[in-house]
């Protein structure tokens, strides 16, 4: 009976006795679930255009975020490092295209996702050669994001914004805006579309699925920088970073890996979902829920919606 | 039917042979496709049907043979050129832009009639702008001409099988092409939706001057749309001519109905 008092009533009792607390959770989970949803979003580009979950996509998270934090260091201005780096995601897209995913053309899509795999070992080697091993900062202040905290008198207490987390949450929504819109409005946008529902067909029509490739693997590039520079602003720069990207995966799990609504609203879902509960009903179970909590969510959902909340239902004639 | 089956040659293959590891779909086979005709490729299931048009949109590779199209002679074609040289197709069993509504299907058959920049795609007006109001303007027509309005803003996955076997003709005019090649148009379809495809394949060939070259099993409608046609059997070109000699050769009854001894 007192268990049940504890996991019904007493955490509701909780939020509404210290609302101010409510609302920082609620922001940080919302801070956390737009950058989950910019992670997810890396890996539903590349999954709608080619059918292939990218396993590659957290280390090109550290890559990026490493070549940016290691062209500093070399001396370079921050702004220029930032512009190199996006060239280096592009020459990065480029090369999967032509070395890793027009040679595989019509294999099984396992073993493209094996190929991603050997993307990933290729990048970790890679970028430990050129940039070492070693935990770097990131370059927060050179980028002009800003830093400090707006304390909100708000609801009989005090609600903290870290600045920085207000810069992530409105990049990340812009970038995810600004995805939806082309994918959604541009020639461009219809073309990617085309090529996600039918390879032969868009090709037919005269899209070339080269172009396209490179377009998305580019696109995931730039999202990859985005998170690298959102999360090792939060952090620090290092190959651990790499299993944020983990995060993804139940986020896509639970908005289906072919829809860009999902990824967003699967990030916020997860996002608010997870610090929420650490923070409510963590401590009966002795805390530390935020490692797992998502999988469970999103295990839940795919008992009732096996293609996710927002997947595209898959009916085959046999 | 159409008075064509005179104008010059449009695509010509030859010798063509296309082998998927130990087997052989097309074994040495010849034909052209006049400009301005309607070219009937028939034959038993398996046949090699679909593999000859996959080879001539270059979905396929043959091992050997050519292929003469427009004044280029390749051995093989490959999609993107045969797109923008233009050959449009249909498919077998529909490959449309399913969560694409109708409208952005037949826009994205124009494809690459629109030129303009990603930066102008972006600002959404002046060159872009016009240049999208343009193509839609070709694409209403389209629509208009196939009677398809009401289903213009409709995902074209929740329509009937008989409906997106039209939007997908649709997709391929918007085109614009020299050759259309068509596989099984009316399959699945009940008669009056064969009929009506029937009509606007021949307005097609007709009114746009459109050389039509289509797989179909329905006879009946093979011998009242086609000027001639190319018989296939076991990837071999067993007869070619038109309609009323072929339904008489021996060979092409004996494919179909099998012989005894």
């Amino acid at each position: 009976m007192h268990l049940l008092y504890l996991i019904l009533i007493d955490p509701f009792a909780q939020m509404g006795a210290a609302p101010d607390l409510l609302a920082q959770t609620l922001w940080e989970g919302l801070v956390s679930g737009v950058l989950y949803a910019l992670i997810a979003l890396g890996f539903v580009l590349i999954y709608k255009a080619s059918g292939v979950f990218n396993f590659a996509q957290g280390i090109m998270v550290v890559f990026s975020a490493l070549t940016l934090v290691g062209l500093y260091a070399a001396g370079v201005p921050a702004l220029l490092a930032l512009a190199i780096t996006v060239g280096v995601m592009f020459v990065l897209a480029v090369a999967v295209e032509r070395l890793v995913l027009r040679p595989l053309v019509n294999r099984p899509d396992i073993i493209l996702f094996m190929a991603t795999f050997g993307l990933t070992y290729f990048l970790i080697g890679f970028g430990e050669l050129v940039f070492g091993g070693d935990t770097k900062q990131m370059i927060t202040a050179q980028l002009y994001l800003p830093a400090g905290a707006i304390d909100l008198h708000i609801l009989g207490g005090i609600v903290t914004l870290q600045k920085l987390d207000i810069a992530a949450a409105i990049i990340a929504s812009l970038m995810v805006a600004a995805l939806a819109f082309v994918f959604q409005y541009t020639r461009i946008g219809r073309a990617l579309r085309a090529v996600a529902d039918s390879h032969r067909a868009a090709l037919s029509v005269g899209i070339s699925l080269n172009q396209i490739w490179v377009i998305v693997w580019f696109a995931a590039g730039i999202v990859a920088l985005a998170t690298g520079i959102m999360w090792g602003a939060r952090s620090e720069v290092s190959f651990a970073l790499e299993v944020v990207a983990l995060k993804a995966l139940p986020v896509l799990i639970l908005g289906g890996f072919t829809s860009i609504p999902g990824a967003i609203v699967g990030g916020l879902i997860i996002g608010l979902s997870e610090k929420l509960f650490e923070l409510y009903w963590g401590p009966l179970v002795g805390g530390g829920t935020e490692a797992w909590f998502a999988y469970v969510v999103a295990l839940i959902v795919l008992f009732f919606r096996p293609h996710g909340l927002f997947g595209e239902v898959i009916i085959e004639r046999i | 039917m159409s008075g064509a089956g005179a104008g010059e040659t449009l695509l010509g293959v030859a010798g063509i042979s296309l082998r998927f590891g130990g087997v052989q779909a097309l074994s040495d086979v010849s034909f052209d496709i006049r400009r301005g005709e309607i070219r009937a490729i028939i034959g038993p299931n398996g046949a090699g049907k679909t593999s000859m048009l996959n080879v001539i949109n270059g979905f396929y590779h043959p091992q050997a043979g050519r292929i003469d199209f427009g004044g280029h002679r390749l051995s093989r074609m490959r999609p993107g050129f045969a797109a923008r040289h233009g050959i449009a197709r249909t498919f077998q069993n529909v490959a449309l832009f399913r969560g694409m509504t109708t409208l952005d299907n037949l826009m994205a058959g124009r494809a690459l009639k629109m030129r303009r920049g990603f930066f102008w795609q972006l600002l959404r007006h002046g060159p872009a702008m016009r240049e999208e109001i343009e193509q839609r303007r070709a694409v209403e027509e389209i629509i208009d001409f196939l009677e398809i309005e009401a289903i213009r803003r409709v995902p074209v996955g929740r329509l009937p099988y008989g409906l997106q076997k039209r939007v997908e003709l649709g997709r391929a005019l918007a085109m614009e092409p020299e050759l259309l090649l068509l596989d099984e148009p009316m399959t699945g379809m009940n008669l009056e939706e064969k009929e009506d495809m029937c009509r606007y394949i021949l307005e097609v060939n007709s009114q746009f001057g459109t050389t039509i070259a289509l797989i179909e099993h329905d006879m009946g409608v093979v011998m009242d749309l086609s000027n001639r046609v190319v018989v296939l059997d076991y990837g071999r070109k067993i007869a070619d001519d038109v309609p009323a000699v072929v339904k008489q050769d021996p060979a092409v009854i004996a494919a179909y109905l099998g012989v005894a001894g």
